[in-house]
């Protein structure tokens, strides 16, 4: 494998981290929101959550990118392919996001709520002094565990035309004919991009723990 | 028909009227009629689901009831969030389970309420916060997270979260029911002199040398009633009803 085809998986690897960082902004953006919409007090917006969220959670992502990249187009709205998948990775990470948060949030004890009540706070302030901190570092593993998965996930983008990193793979290996040494890369780029991830949602875990509840 | 008098007395802190609780089917409180006047010292007592936390937890509407009235402070509690504010900003409360903010430090926990709900600027809050923690002799921990304290530090430190809004009356719900024996009496400490400062109090606790020690009237309830009230002195040494003596009896068996 030359410096060219070297090269060319680094150009497949920046669309990689350029689909992930959409998937993870937007993601955690709407995320919070369906979170917020899933614990409402009022039925409707907590159903129009629920409804999302059980859309992309019971489909294939593979499914929602191909929604998105052929059926917005024929909608009438004219997206580029890589705000078609961009607006896929959004929309399922913050189904997932929000489910996981949803849940985070619901764990937070209900003193905590009585409390800030009892002290005279209102709903946003309960929310966002008291239990999205919480929620949040209590989510952390799974929040983490999404965010590589959604990495990895990023590799189907492909299937719409998109040259990221395993597409870039598969391409350079019909050229050279050296499929192990090709996809070893490939994967140690891949390893490379979620192991740090990893290591930093444990190294928050554990620097938040200063507040753990008992 | 307003009776002449009334207009002179003072407006009494708390007044339930005929209230009614439910839980489903579950008939919580049943007919509660209560005053509790400025500065009383009320303890409520009773076996475990006789409806005495629910009882006071209706007070600041952390429950809502389901019949008759509620006032505190003047203010009538309808479904109303602007009644309700107004009955929180003046009522604070202690729980079983201290409740805390884990993920904030002492101080924190004191300042947060008072600058989003009563508006003071954070130098404003921590001053006061610094002054209620050293009140409840906890001043040198403020900078510490709830879990570095004991169950007993943490208890003070919930007490003087609620003060730190500066209430007018005070909600006890068993407050010692949770700490280690050994650091029963550093709280009940505390809500002595604060008894002792003129505070409003309604605590529900089985502690009943507190009772004895600072209420003006102690009630006993039992399967969502009022039983019986008295003062402490009469109320320990000749209650009325069979109820209350076998309740005094397996409490003070233990003491």
């Amino acid at each position: 494998m030359g410096p060219q085809e070297f090269a060319y998986l680094l150009q497949g690897l920046a669309w990689t981290l350029v689909l992930t960082a959409m998937g993870f902004v937007g993601g955690i953006a709407f995320g919070v929101i369906v979170a917020l919409m899933r614990v409402s007090s009022v039925t409707w917006i907590r159903l129009i959550a629920i409804g999302w969220i059980g859309l992309f959670q019971g489909t294939p992502l593979l499914m929602q990118l191909f929604v998105a990249y052929f059926g917005l187009p024929l909608l009438g709205f004219n997206l580029p392919a890589w705000a078609a998948v961009g607006i896929a990775l959004t929309a399922h990470a913050s189904a997932f996001l929000g489910d996981i948060w949803r849940g985070a949030i619901q764990a937070v004890p209900r003193g905590q709520t009585e409390a800030a009540m009892a002290l005279g706070l209102h709903t946003r302030s309960l929310m966002i002094d008291v239990i999205m901190p919480q929620a949040f570092k209590l989510s952390l593993p799974a929040t983490v565990g999404f965010l590589v998965q959604l990495l990895k996930g990023t590799s189907l983008a492909a299937i719409v035309g998109f040259i990221e990193l395993t597409r870039a793979g598969s391409i350079v290996s019909n050229q050279i004919y050296r499929p192990l040494l090709v996809f070893g890369v490939v994967g140690a780029m891949y390893f490379a991009m979620c192991w740090p991830l990893s290591l930093w949602g444990r190294n928050i875990e554990r620097r938040m723990s200063a507040g753990v509840s008992r | 028909m307003t009776h002449p008098n009334e207009t002179k007395t003072a407006q009494p802190m708390v007044m339930m009227r005929d209230v009614e609780k439910y839980y489903g089917t579950f008939h919580a409180l049943k007919n509660i009629n209560l005053t509790v006047a400025k500065g009383e010292k009320i303890v409520l007592c009773g076996p475990s689901g006789s409806g005495k936390s629910t009882l006071i937890r209706c007070i600041n509407a952390l429950e809502v009831s389901h019949g008759g009235e509620i006032v505190v402070a003047g203010h009538s509690l309808h479904n109303d969030q602007k009644a309700i504010d107004a009955v929180r900003r003046v009522v604070g409360m202690v729980f079983q389970q201290f409740n805390l903010f884990p993920h904030k430090t002492v101080l924190e926990n004191c300042i947060l309420a008072p600058m989003r709900v009563r508006k003071l600027s954070r130098a404003e809050a921590e001053a006061t916060a610094r002054k209620y923690l050293e009140r409840v002799r906890i001043g040198d921990q403020a900078d510490k997270y709830p879990a570095q304290l004991s169950g007993g530090q943490q208890q003070r430190v919930a007490i003087a979260r609620a003060l730190c809004m500066e209430p007018k009356a005070m909600l006890f719900d068993e407050p010692t029911s949770a700490l280690d024996p050994e650091m029963v009496k550093e709280v009940l400490d505390t809500m002595v002199s604060l008894a002792r400062d003129g505070m409003t109090m309604i605590c529900v606790t089985h502690e009943m040398g507190f009772a004895r020690q600072v209420a003006d009237r102690v009630i006993f309830m039992a399967d969502g009633e009022i039983v019986e009230e008295n003062d402490p002195e009469n109320f320990f040494r000749a209650p009325k009803h069979q109820r209350t003596r076998a309740f005094l009896g397996e409490i003070l068996a233990h003491h």
